[in-house]
């Protein structure tokens, strides 16, 4: 096959490419450019600094396999910060990084396969795809404590298809040991934790930098709307969170819910978290569409997986969860297998 | 591989390492030294600067050695902004190498007054806008003879003559690195005070460059140190790329009109080719005062991101003009200033020919260009 590997400069899309390069296949190596600073800058954390790419570009040059840089940074601009940014804004809690698989990776990258020549995208991911009964099945990655099949559970036959997951059948601890054994400069490379585009700093103070307007004053409320202080911005807030409230009462409180419209924070006791379901908006399946009926749905990226009835957009928990928030996404399983995957765009009290 | 990315860098031509390797190696001297290693040194790098003097009919005292292209244009206008002469301000193109434009940008930053001028449609300078964006107070001027991502010609003695004409105090340079091969350069012909070259476009080792100045201009270094090149350039001198420099700048000059018949004819072929082997090519080159060995096309309706990696793994080497540090290609600051939309800039394509390009690999690259265009669209 021909292979287009995306590579981020990290040990796993290093470890995928060589995988691939060693099974024979025709491979290219790309490192999408997806973000520039205000003044131009390259990001400096995260998985797309200009260091990276270039660790890339050597480990490229040592699997002797061509190797160019795709940018994107426009795509990515509008589909995952504009949108990271809105999300804040609106009182959600976005995940970029699964916007950046569902815009940029496997939406605008797949789709240049042809113009590449390539037959199938490869991707460092922990997670694994099967084809079973002709059709594309994805799965929890060996390693399940680098397991990413959450990020990817928006993922349908269209994209699993022409999509293969490599790394996703090693542990963590062998990829390493492959990269390490082919003598790769990424083998020891420390794993990057930080959003590309916030870096190492708060993504709180990015989104004061960059967009000072969805900063806008207002009140803090208890449940029963009185209130109890005030905030300069709603996006200082995410639902569940204890600290950082400047409000005293004496016993632990926690933002229960963000209005938006009133750019209004609501806080309550820990009980006032409990959240009885979500409303969900984007529900995809792996393979044909997701049906109404039990499910094991997982709603943080290395969050336990909890029982749930899904009803049309509907997903009510058989046990009340705390700290879900609008804007994060849900993966739906069946052991280890991915069923598909929605967007929480409400929660049920 | 064929490559057609001359403007980039081009090969050395046969001799010019043998020419060097003994100044890197035995002739080991510092060329300011007072003994006689270091004097064996000296006389190889003044007979360097007396030949590339020659040929570009200056004095070898107007000579400053320097590391290549990008610092002679940083030395020429930061020299002449920030000499002790009161003037300090700047007038350049918008579609200048990015060594003036970055500049002209620092020296923004820095308070000095600088305009950067229009060009039409077919790159060449807005001549009405060039002289009314001359004040009292500026102090250089600077022109590129050819244009590195179009071929675009200035007449340079016609700008030169204007500037003059207007203001006789204002020093004009001309960033002519991507002129050497096809045009003749000499600078009472052309009138400028300051010029800048490097070797490795013409067949020269990389890292090695030439600013002509004028005598009596007057310039602040911006490397400081020990006072080499009278005070112009410190820092102790790369010998073995001196003499590589000045031995291929002679070879160049030899080859110069064949490259201008052999060389611009294999290009006019090559692009006769394209223009009949793709429905709606644009050439963005203008057919007039174009220089020999550069081609710059419009795609419509092929990414040349996407061109270009295929003709790579189809063993053509080309390039979208400029690339970052990353490697991504960029949108060309120079086609849109000629009016072309970043779509539309995002379909273009630069070939360039070089000395050691031929008919039938122009053929073939060609017919391979015409053969991926189809498959991709």
């Amino acid at each position: 096959m021909k292979v287009l590997v995306a590579m981020s400069g990290g040990v796993d899309s290093s470890v995928a490419a060589a995988l691939m390069k060693d099974s024979g296949h025709d491979v290219i190596g790309v490192t999408l450019k997806l973000w520039v600073g205000p003044n131009g800058e390259a990001p400096t954390a995260g998985c797309c600094t200009v260091s990276d790419a270039e660790d890339a570009r050597r480990v490229a040059a040592q699997l002797d396999i061509p190797y160019y840089v795709l940018d994107y940074s426009e795509e990515f601009k509008g589909g995952v910060v504009d949108r990271f940014v809105h999300d804040y804004a609106s009182g959600r809690t976005p995940n970029p990084c699964i916007e950046c698989n569902r815009t940029v990776k496997f939406d605008r990258l797949l789709s240049r396969l042809d113009d590449f020549d390539c037959d199938v995208l490869v991707t460092g991911h922990h997670a694994r795809t099967r084809l079973e009964d002709g059709e594309w099945s994805l799965y929890r990655g060996e390693d399940n404590a680098k397991d990413q099949s959450y990020v990817l559970s928006m993922l349908t036959q269209h994209e699993l298809t022409r999509t293969r997951l490599p790394v996703g059948e090693l542990t963590k601890r062998k990829v390493r040991a492959v990269a390490a054994g082919m003598g790769l400069r990424t083998a020891y490379k420390a794993e990057s934790m930080d959003i590309c585009f916030v870096g190492q700093r708060d993504y709180r103070g990015f989104l004061r930098e960059t967009a000072p307007e969805v900063f806008a004053a207002g009140d803090i409320v208890d449940v029963d709307g009185n209130k109890m202080g005030e905030h300069d911005g709603i996006a200082d807030f995410t639902v569940g969170q204890r600290r950082g409230l400047g409000v005293a009462v004496g016993e632990p409180r926690f933002v229960v819910r963000i209005e938006p419209a009133t750019s209004t924070v609501v806080i309550g006791e820990r009980d006032h978290l409990a959240t009885k379901g979500v409303v969900l908006d984007k529900i995809t399946a792996t393979s044909g569409s997701m049906g109404d009926g039990p499910v094991i749905a997982q709603y943080r990226a290395h969050g336990e997986p909890v029982r749930a009835l899904l009803s049309g957009s509907t997903l009510a928990f058989e046990e009340p969860q705390e700290a879900v928030s609008p804007g994060q996404t849900v993966a739906f399983y069946e052991g280890d297998r991915v069923l598909g995957g929605a967007l929480i765009t409400e929660t049920i009290i | 591989m064929i490559y057609l990315d001359h403007a980039a860098t081009t090969p050395m031509r046969p001799g010019v390492w043998d020419a060097m390797t003994p100044y890197a190696s035995q002739v080991f001297g510092n060329s300011s030294g007072v003994h006689s290693v270091s004097r064996s040194a000296k006389n190889a790098l003044e007979e360097a600067r007396e030949n590339i003097a020659a040929l570009v009919g200056a004095g070898p005292m107007e000579i400053v050695f320097t590391s290549g292209g990008t610092e002679s244009d940083n030395l020429a206008l930061k020299g002449a902004a920030w000499s002790p002469d009161t003037r300090n301000g700047v007038v350049t193109v918008v579609t200048e190498h990015e060594a003036v434009l970055e500049t002209l940008d620092l020296l923004a930053r820095f308070g000095d007054p600088t305009t950067a001028v229009k060009v039409d449609a077919t790159g060449q300078v807005d001549k009405d806008q060039l002289l009314s964006a001359l004040k009292p107070d500026t102090a250089v001027v600077s022109v590129m003879i050819v244009n590195n991502e179009t071929g675009v010609v200035h007449d340079l003695a016609e700008i030169v003559g204007l500037v003059k004409g207007r203001d006789p105090e204002i020093l004009v340079h001309t960033d002519a690195v991507q002129a050497f091969s096809s045009e003749s350069i000499e600078v009472d012909d052309l009138g400028v005070d300051m010029l800048s070259l490097t070797g490795h476009k013409f067949g020269g080792p990389k890292g090695a460059g030439i600013l002509y100045v004028r005598e009596g201009t007057s310039l602040e270094p911006i490397l400081h140190g020990g006072g080499q090149e009278l005070g112009r350039r410190s820092g102790t001198h790369d010998v073995a790329s001196a003499v590589g420099l000045a031995h291929a700048a002679r070879l160049a000059t030899g080859d110069r009109d064949r490259f201008v018949d052999e060389i611009g004819g294999i290009r006019d072929d090559f692009e006769e080719r394209l223009t009949s082997g793709i429905d709606g090519l644009i050439i963005n080159t203008p057919p007039k005062n174009r220089s020999p060995h550069h081609l710059n096309v419009r795609i419509p309706g092929v990414l040349n991101e996407t061109l270009l990696m295929r003709l790579d793994r189809a063993g053509v080497a080309a390039s979208a003009g400029s690339a970052c540090q990353s490697g991504a290609a960029e949108v060309s600051h120079v086609l849109e200033a000629m009016g072309l939309t970043v779509d539309q800039a995002r379909e273009s394509v630069r070939f360039t020919f070089g000395w050691t390009s031929t008919g039938e690999e122009a053929a073939e690259a060609a017919d391979i260009v015409v053969a991926l265009v189809g498959e991709l669209r």
